[in-house]
């Protein structure tokens, strides 16, 4: 059960794509949703496609982790694709399906949504598929960087993530133990109506959640006796650093996406 | 110079409490074990938290290493005092062994090159070293605090405190625990504290303190201590096994020739017992 949430989707295989710089990573993605949208031809799109391909091939990770991944949003892409079949009245009708006429126009533009919403998935989940929860904070923090001129508490934020993420486990561990200790006393958690299932989650908040500001009050206390004060004059021991690969990831990125912008139609 | 100077220390709360401490004065040197004992409720932890500023005397001084304590140079004052709480669990900041050892360094802006060679060291001396990268759930309580107190030798202070940092531990973890300090302790000179309810871990330490409602009761050594075992009783502590067999042999007439400290003392005194005759 532990495994499971800390890690994520977290899938180790350290490829080249793991030992990218978070921050990297992350603007591409972010860049590519964006401009995923400009893309309205065949090249254009065979070029985000392949560019999402690639990546995906060069992280390592089985495709079966990528599938489980996308498991949840198959529905969703089925889904548009279905819907823009109906809806769509464009081009020439090529068949009656129960009296619905499909149109050409219909398929072609139900194909390409779908398309473009599978490569945003594919290319998101990649993200957390290679990075770990924790890199993924710093990679926010250094993000969010310039945001601390007017005053917004950056480290302070991505401080707040990375103890949540180390305490997920522990309140987990008592979550279960607390489950249990009711269970003991007669407290019946999985059958009944829904009513009285929700009912019975009470005896089980509030425990943890007094047990969670202890903790909370206790830590604070260890870490102001271990000298924190803030982010002001702090140093870090985890240090992102851009390497060869990533400013090559981003050139590569960045010749995918000015192909695209010269490809696309643009009458 | 005193390592820890607590001069006619007094503490309470808030106006119109009562005190929970009164007119406690004591001296730690560097290098020495002072073992704090007391029941729950006797101020012994509030001795631990006055000692690195989380809270402030109301009356008396507090100076540690020549400098007095107060607000202006309390982040001095907890570079050289490093502590180790209860609950391994709620000490663990970091998301990685690692991590939690860098925590107070990168509190006090040390620079990274410098931190991964204190890191390392910090952790031999536990004998944590193999344990980098985990996580804080895949460690035992006592591995958890043997982190802890890597993650406070790495700042390298003058004096550390343990606050019932075994008290949450199975037997093994706390003498995995006691045994570190000790060696750390007697290795680098440290001035140690060690805050217990419990008689058992106290016979280790050069000097015993022992606390009764907010006051001092006694200071003394662990040999002494046990002497003294119906007024031990009388302020709520659990006398040894060791010193109740003592007690009970004697009782039957087998008169020992020093109160034995521990397991291996009282069976050298049971097994010269006749030879001494």
């Amino acid at each position: 059960m532990n495994n499971l949430l800390i890690v994520g989707q977290y899938v180790p295989t350290n490829s080249i794509v793991h030992r990218m710089d978070p921050r990297i990573k992350m603007l591409i993605i972010f860049f590519y949703v964006i401009f995923i949208f400009f893309a309205n031809n065949v090249v254009s799109y065979a070029l985000f496609t392949v560019f999402a391909v690639g990546g995906t091939l060069l992280t390592k990770v089985p495709w079966r982790f990528i599938a489980k991944g996308l498991t949840p949003v198959w529905f969703l892409i089925v889904f548009t694709f279905i819907l823009h079949l109906f809806v769509t009245k464009e081009g020439t009708v090529l068949v009656n399906v129960f009296g619905l006429p499909i149109y050409s126009g219909a398929l072609e533009q139900g194909a390409v949504i779908s398309l473009r919403f599978f490569l945003l998935i594919l290319l998101t989940s990649l993200l957390t598929l290679t990075t770990t929860p924790i890199e993924i904070t710093d990679g926010v923090e250094s993000l969010l960087g310039p945001l601390r001129r007017f005053k917004f508490p950056v480290h302070e934020l991505a401080l707040m993530m990375s103890i949540s993420l180390r305490f997920i486990p522990t309140l987990l561990q008592e979550t279960e133990k607390i489950s249990n200790a009711q269970a003991s006393r007669g407290v019946d958690f999985r059958t009944g109506p829904f009513r009285e299932r929700v009912r019975a989650v009470i005896p089980l908040l509030v425990p943890l959640f007094v047990s969670a500001f202890k903790r909370a009050e206790e830590l604070a206390m260890a870490m102001e006796a271990r000298g924190y004060r803030g982010g002001e004059g702090r140093t870090k021991l985890r240090e992102l650093q851009v390497m060869k690969r990533d400013v090559a990831a981003l050139i590569i990125f960045i010749i995918v996406v000015a192909a695209a912008l010269i490809t696309r139609d643009y009458s | 110079m005193h390592a820890i100077e607590f001069k006619n220390v007094s503490f309470r709360y808030e106006e119109e409490q009562p005190y929970v401490l009164r007119n406690v004065s004591f001296q730690v040197e560097a290098g020495e074990w002072l073992a704090i004992i007391g029941h729950n409720g006797s101020g012994k932890s509030t001795i631990a938290k006055l000692m690195n500023g989380l809270l402030f005397p109301t009356e008396g001084e507090i100076i540690i290493n020549g400098i007095p304590l107060n607000e202006e140079n309390i982040w001095e004052i907890r570079r050289q005092v490093g502590m180790v709480f209860q609950n391994p669990d709620n000490q663990f900041v970091g998301t990685t062994v690692r991590d939690d050892v860098a925590f107070g360094l990168e509190n006090r802006g040390v620079p990274r090159a410098e931190m991964m060679d204190r890191i390392t060291s910090s952790l031999e001396q536990v004998r944590m070293q193999d344990y980098l990268l985990h996580e804080p759930y895949r460690l035992s309580g006592g591995q958890k605090q043997r982190v802890a107190i890597a993650g406070v030798l790495a700042i390298s202070p003058s004096v550390i405190i343990l606050d019932e940092a075994t008290a949450m531990l199975d037997p093994l973890g706390r003498k995995e625990i006691l045994d570190t300090v000790h060696r750390v302790q007697a290795a680098q000179q440290l001035g140690l504290i060690t805050i217990t309810h419990d008689l058992n871990e106290v016979m280790q330490a050069h000097r015993v303190l022992v606390m009764n409602d907010g006051e001092i009761w006694t200071t003394t050594v662990p040999r002494e201590l046990v002497k003294r075992q119906t007024e031990l009783q009388q302020i709520g502590l659990d006398v040894p096994f060791v010193t109740q067999l003592a007690h009970a042999l004697v009782r039957q007439g087998i008169n020992l020739a020093e109160q034995p400290i521990d397991h291996e003392e009282l069976l050298d005194a049971l097994w010269t017992l006749h030879s001494n005759k």
